[in-house]
C-alpha cells in the first residue's frame, strides 16, 4: 500500500484495525481503545497490542488514557481500504443485486485484494457513487491526482500509477469540524453541481472555513471568499478539501492526522 | 467537451418569445427619448431597495414573458429627465441553468439598456466582483453601485472606491440604499454614462486563458459573427461550452465552433480542468486581486449579526429559535387577523342574505352570491393575509428566514425538498395561492410540483378558520390542535408518497446567508402591498363568480339531489348528516363556505345539528378534500391541467379515506 516504504505489506488484520479507526475517528478524535475493542469484539489487551504495533510502523499515534489518532500515512491507508470496502458494497448491491444485509461481510473479504486500477474502474462503472448501500456512510475520495471525475474519465487510458497519487490527504467538508480551514481540491459529481458551486465561489483551490454544522445531517455553513454560504449535506459531502492548519497549533478538536 | 444541460423552462420561454414577436410589441413601451437603466447584481444586495427608492409608487410588477420570473419596472423623473428603470432578477452568473440568468442576459443583449447599474454588496466584495467581471465581458456601459457600505464597515472593511474605480475602469458610487445615501449621485453618474455611452474596459484574465480568448475573438471577428452579444463575451461563452450560444453560433459558422472546441481543448490539456472551471477560476483570481487592492480589513470584529447567528443556527438553540419564528408568525397572524376580521365584519354588518323566495332569483344570485362572495373575501382573507405578509416580509428581508431554512433543511430533505422550500410551505399557512406561486424559487419543475403538492394539504388560513370555528368552539381546543398535528403528519406522509411517485435527483441546498439586518419599512410595505394585490386579483374574481354560481345552483334546486346522490359517501361512510354533501360542494369555491353555508342552514348554534364526531370529521374532510377553486386555477396555470387534476384527486382520496377512518374510530370512543 505504502508508496514510499518497501516493507512487508500490512496484514489484513491490521487493515481492519485502520478501517475501524477511520470510521470511529469520524465521530470522535482521538479514538478510545475501549471503543475499538467494543467494535471489533476483541479484548482491550489485544487491541492495545495491535495499536502499539501500528504505532511502531508510524500509522497511528497512541497516548495512553487519551486514545488513538491516525497519522497522515495511516489515514491514507485507512481511507483507501474504507473506500474499496464501500465501493465493493455498492458493486455487490447495485450490479450483482446482493441483499443489503449481506454485502458488508462479502466486501470485508474482497477489499484487501482489490487493485487500485480495479477500484478506479469500479468507481467509473458505478458512476462515482458517494454513499455505501447498507449504512449510507460516505465513500471516501480516491487517492489519484484528479481534480474532478471528468478528468478521471478523460484520462481513462492511463493507468493509475501513471496518474500518480495525491500529495495530501483529502477530507470531505462534512467531516470537518467547526472553525477548521481547508483548500478545495476535488469535487465529486456532475457538472451542474460543480458549476453552481463555482458561481458561488467554491472553485478548485478556493479556501473555505467551516462556520457551523447543523445536526441531523443538516447543511454546513461555510465562509468562502468573504461570503457566508450554506451547503446542503448532499452537496457538501462531495466537496473535498486539504486541511489547512493554522500557524498557531490548535489544541483539541482539530483534525490532526500528521 | 461536456454538453451542459439546458434550462428546463427554456422551451416555454422560447415559445412565449415567439408569441411576443407575433404581436410585435417590444419589451418596453415608448422610451425612445428616455434613458433606460437596468439594475443587475447578486440576490439580496439591495437592488429592490434601490429600485423602490428611485421609482417610488410609479412601478409595475409583473412577469417576464417566460412566465415564472418576476419582472419589476418603473419610472423616475430626475430633473426633467425621464428614466425607465428595470430591476433584473438577482443572479450570480450568466450560465443557462435558471430562467433568471437567461432572462437577464437576453434583456441586456437584445434590449440594450442605455446603462446597467451593477449593484454590489460591499461586505462581500470579491464574490460580487465575479458577477461584475461577467457584465464587463458583455462590453456594455455600466456603473458600479457599491451598496451596503454600512455593513461592510461593521465587518471592519475599509473600501477605497477610487481605487476600485481605477482597477475596474468603471465609475463606482458607494451607497447605503436603506437610508438613501449616495443614490442621488448614483443616478447622476448613470445618466452621464447613459448619455456618453463611454465604456472602455480592459479586463485581462492573463496568461494562456487571455491569449485563448483573444485568439478566438479575432477568429470570430474574421468570421463576422454577430449574435447581439459582444465578441469577447461570445468567445468566452463558446469556450465555456454554453449550449445556447453554441447553438446560435453553429447556425452561422461551424468552423467557429470547431475552432472554439480546439482552443478549449488546448486549455483543458494545460489545466486538467473543464474549460468553464478554468475560466471561473481566472475570473475569481482577478476578482480577488481587485478586491484585495481596494479593501482593507482593519480588525476582525464580530458583528451583531454574527453574534446572533451563534444562537440562530446553533445545533440546539437554533431549533428553538426557528420554531419560535414560525409559531410567532402564526400566532401574530391569527390574533391580529381575528381582531381586524371582527372590525370589518362589524363594518359590513349591513350585509344580510335575502330569502330567494321573496326577492326573486336574480337578486339572490347577485346579492347573496356575488356580493356575498366579496364580503366573505373582505372579512375572511384580507384580515389574515395582510398581517401575515407584513411579518413574513420582515422575516424574509431581515435574513431570519434563511436561518430557519438552514435549520430545517434536513427535515425538508425527507420529502425530497431542500431548506429553501420552507418559504413556500410557510406561505401556505396564509394562503395556498401565493404559496404555490412562490415555489418558483425552487430549481426544478419536479421540486416545484412536490412543494405545491405538499402545500395543497397545508392548513391555510381558511382551513384554520374551519378547524377553529367547528372543532375548537364546539368540541374542544385540544381536538383542534390534534387536527392541526394530524394535518402536519398527513403532509409528511403524502410528501413521502409523492417522492416515491416522482423519483429523481434532489437539488441540494446552495444558499447565501446574508448578514442579518433590520429591513426598511418601505421595503416591507411594498412587499406586502404587491403580494396582497396579486392575491386579490387572483382570488376575488373566483370568489365572486363561484359564490354567484352556488346561488344559481341553489335557486335551480340542484343542490338537494346532489346531496342525496352523495349520501352513501357522506352519510354512510363519513357518518355525517345529509346536508354535508351541499357543504362539501360549496366548499370547493372557498373552504370557508363550508362554514358560511352551515350557518345559513342551522343557525349559529351548530351543536343542534352535529355531534362531536361529526364536527371533527367535517372539519377534517373540509380541510383535506380538494383545493379550493383559486388554488386549482393556479395549479393549472403553473403545472397544467393533468398535474392539477392528479393533485386534486390525491387530496380527495386522502380526505375521504382519513375522514372515514376517523369517523369509524371515533364513533367507538365518543
Amino acid at each position: 500500500m505504502s508508496s514510499k516504504k518497501h516493507e512487508i505489506p500490512l496484514s489484513e488484520n491490521a487493515e481492519e484495525y485502520l478501517e475501524v479507526l477511520y470510521k470511529l475517528s469520524m465521530v470522535e478524535r482521538p479514538v478510545k481503545t475501549t471503543k475499538i475493542s467494543k467494535t471489533l469484539d476483541i479484548t482491550p489487551a489485544s487491541v492495545t497490542e495491535m495499536i502499539k504495533k501500528l504505532q511502531k510502523r508510524g500509522y497511528v499515534e497512541y497516548l495512553p488514557y487519551k486514545g488513538v489518532t491516525l497519522t497522515e500515512e495511516g489515514y491514507k491507508i485507512a481511507s483507501n481500504i474504507t473506500r474499496k470496502h464501500r465501493l465493493l458494497e455498492r458493486f455487490l448491491h447495485d450490479v450483482l443485486h446482493i441483499k443489503k444485509d449481506r454485502v458488508h461481510d462479502q466486501a470485508c473479504e474482497m477489499e484487501h485484494s482489490l487493485s487500485d486500477d480495479a477500484e478506479r474502474a469500479m468507481c467509473q462503472l458505478l458512476k462515482q457513487p458517494d454513499e455505501c448501500p447498507d449504512d449510507e456512510e460516505l465513500i471516501p475520495v480516491c487517492d489519484f491526482k484528479f481534480k474532478t471525475c471528468e478528468e478521471c474519465r478523460k484520462r481513462r487510458h492511463e493507468e493509475v500509477n501513471q496518474v500518480g497519487k495525491r500529495d495530501k490527504n483529502l477530507v470531505s467538508i462534512t467531516s470537518m469540524k467547526r472553525n477548521e480551514k481547508g483548500r478545495v481540491s476535488f469535487v465529486r459529481g456532475d457538472y451542474k453541481v460543480i458549476r453552481r458551486l463555482m458561481d458561488m465561489g467554491i472553485t478548485i483551490g478556493a479556501e473555505i472555513s467551516v462556520l457551523e454544522v447543523a445536526p441531523f445531517k443538516g447543511p454546513v455553513e461555510l465562509l468562502v471568499r468573504g461570503s457566508n454560504l450554506a451547503l446542503g449535506r448532499d452537496i457538501a459531502k462531495n466537496v473535498f478539501v486539504e486541511i489547512i492548519k493554522d500557524e498557531a497549533p490548535e489544541t483539541e478538536g482539530a483534525l490532526s492526522y500528521g | 467537451m461536456v454538453r451542459l444541460p439546458t434550462c428546463i423552462e427554456k422551451e416555454e420561454y422560447e415559445k412565449s418569445l415567439l408569441e411576443k414577436k407575433e404581436t410585435g410589441k417590444p419589451f418596453d413601451g415608448d422610451v425612445s427619448s428616455d434613458i433606460s437603466v437596468a439594475l443587475a447584481g447578486n440576490a439580496n444586495v439591495g437592488k429592490s431597495v434601490i429600485f423602490n427608492y428611485l421609482t417610488g409608487s410609479d412601478q409595475v410588477v409583473g412577469n417576464w414573458p417566460g412566465k415564472t420570473v418576476k419582472r419589476a419596472e418603473g419610472n423616475l423623473n430626475h430633473h426633467g429627465q425621464k428614466i425607465h428603470i428595470i430591476d433584473l432578477p438577482g443572479i450570480y452568473s450568466f450560465s443557462t441553468f435558471s430562467m433568471e440568468e437567461i432572462v437577464s442576459r437576453e434583456y441586456i443583449a437584445h434590449d440594450k439598456p442605455d446603462v446597467v447599474i451593477n449593484v454590489l454588496d460591499a461586505s462581500v466584495l470579491e464574490r460580487n466582483l465575479f458577477f461584475t467581471l461577467q457584465l464587463m465581458e458583455m462590453d456594455i456601459p455600466m456603473v458600479v453601485c457599491l451598496n451596503q457600505m454600512d455593513i461592510a464597515r461593521q465587518k471592519g472593511y475599509h473600501i477605497d472606491a477610487k481605487k476600485l474605480e481605477k482597477a475596474l475602469g468603471v465609475p463606482v458610487v458607494p451607497t447605503v440604499a436603506v437610508t438613501g445615501k449616495g443614490l442621488g449621485k448614483l443616478i447622476q453618474k448613470a445618466i452621464r454614462v447613459a448619455k456618453t455611452q463611454k465604456h472602455d474596459y480592459n479586463v485581462d484574465y492573463g496568461g494562456e486563458v487571455e491569449k485563448a480568448i483573444r485568439n478566438l475573438s479575432t477568429f470570430l471577428e474574421s468570421e463576422k459573427i454577430d449574435i447581439g452579444y459582444s465578441t469577447r463575451w461570445v468567445a468566452i461563452k463558446l469556450m465555456e461550452n454554453d449550449p445556447e450560444i453554441n447553438k446560435l453560433v453553429q447556425s452561422k459558422s461551424v468552423r467557429a465552433i470547431q475552432y472554439a472546441n480546439h482552443v478549449a481543448f488546448e486549455l483543458e490539456k494545460i489545466h486538467d480542468e473543464p474549460s468553464f472551471a478554468i475560466i471561473a477560476s481566472e475570473r475569481y483570481s482577478l476578482a480577488s486581486k481587485i478586491s484585495a487592492g481596494a479593501q482593507k480589513q482593519k480588525k476582525f470584529k464580530m458583528t451583531l449579526s454574527e453574534r446572533l447567528d451563534k444562537i440562530l443556527i446553533h445545533p440546539v438553540y437554533g431549533y428553538f429559535t426557528s420554531a419560535l419564528v414560525i409559531i410567532g408568525l402564526l400566532v401574530w397572524t391569527f390574533v391580529l387577523g381575528n381582531f381586524i376580521s371582527e372590525l370589518i365584519t362589524n363594518a359590513m354588518s349591513f350585509f344580510q342574505p335575502v330569502d330567494p323566495a321573496l326577492s326573486g332569483p336574480a337578486i339572490a344570485v347577485l346579492w347573496n352570491g356575488a356580493f356575498g362572495g366579496l364580503v366573505a373575501g373582505l372579512t375572511l382573507i384580507v384580515p389574515f393575509v395582510i398581517p401575515f405578509y407584513i411579518l413574513l416580509a420582515y422575516i424574509q428581508n431581515s435574513g431570519l428566514l434563511t436561518r430557519v431554512a438552514f435549520m430545517m433543511d434536513s427535515f425538508m430533505q425527507k420529502i425530497g425538498l431542500h431548506g429553501k422550500a420552507l418559504i413556500p410551505l410557510i406561505l401556505g399557512y396564509g394562503c395556498s395561492v401565493p404559496a404555490i406561486d412562490s415555489t418558483r424559487i425552487l430549481e426544478t419543475k419536479r421540486e416545484r410540483l412536490l412543494a405545491a403538492f405538499a402545500i395543497t394539504f397545508a392548513p391555510c388560513s381558511a382551513r384554520t378558520i374551519i378547524i377553529l370555528s367547528l372543532v375548537a368552539v364546539f368540541v374542544s381546543i385540544w381536538w383542534a390542535l390534534a387536527l392541526y398535528v394530524l394535518d402536519l403528519i398527513i403532509i409528511f406522509i403524502m410528501g413521502k408518497i409523492a417522492l416515491k411517485a416522482m423519483p429523481g435527483e434532489a437539488t441540494g441546498l446552495i444558499m447565501e446567508m446574508h448578514s442579518l439586518r433590520i429591513p426598511s419599512s418601505s421595503v416591507i410595505l411594498k412587499d406586502t402591498w404587491n403580494r396582497t394585490k396579486a392575491l386579490a386579483y387572483m382570488v376575488f374574481p373566483v370568489f365572486i363568480a363561484g359564490s354567484a354560481l352556488i346561488q344559481v345552483f341553489y335557486v335551480l334546486g340542484v343542490l338537494e339531489p346532489i346531496s342525496s346522490f352523495m349520501a352513501p359517501l357522506t352519510v354512510g361512510w363519513l357518518k355525517l348528516p345529509l346536508f354535508a354533501g351541499v357543504l362539501l360542494i360549496v366548499g370547493v369555491v372557498r373552504k370557508e363556505f363550508v362554514l358560511v353555508t352551515l350557518v345559513s342552514f342551522v343557525g349559529t348554534d351548530l351543536s343542534v345539528a352535529l355531534n362531536s364526531t361529526q364536527f371533527i370529521v367535517l372539519a377534517l374532510v373540509g380541510m383535506l378534500y380538494l383545493p379550493c377553486l383559486s388554488t386549482f386555477s393556479i395549479l393549472i396555470k403553473e403545472f397544467g391541467l393533468k398535474a392539477a387534476s392528479a393533485i386534486s384527486a390525491a387530496n380527495l382520496i386522502t380526505a375521504f379515506l382519513v375522514g372515514g377512518i376517523v369517523a369509524h374510530a371515533l364513533s367507538l370512543f365518543l
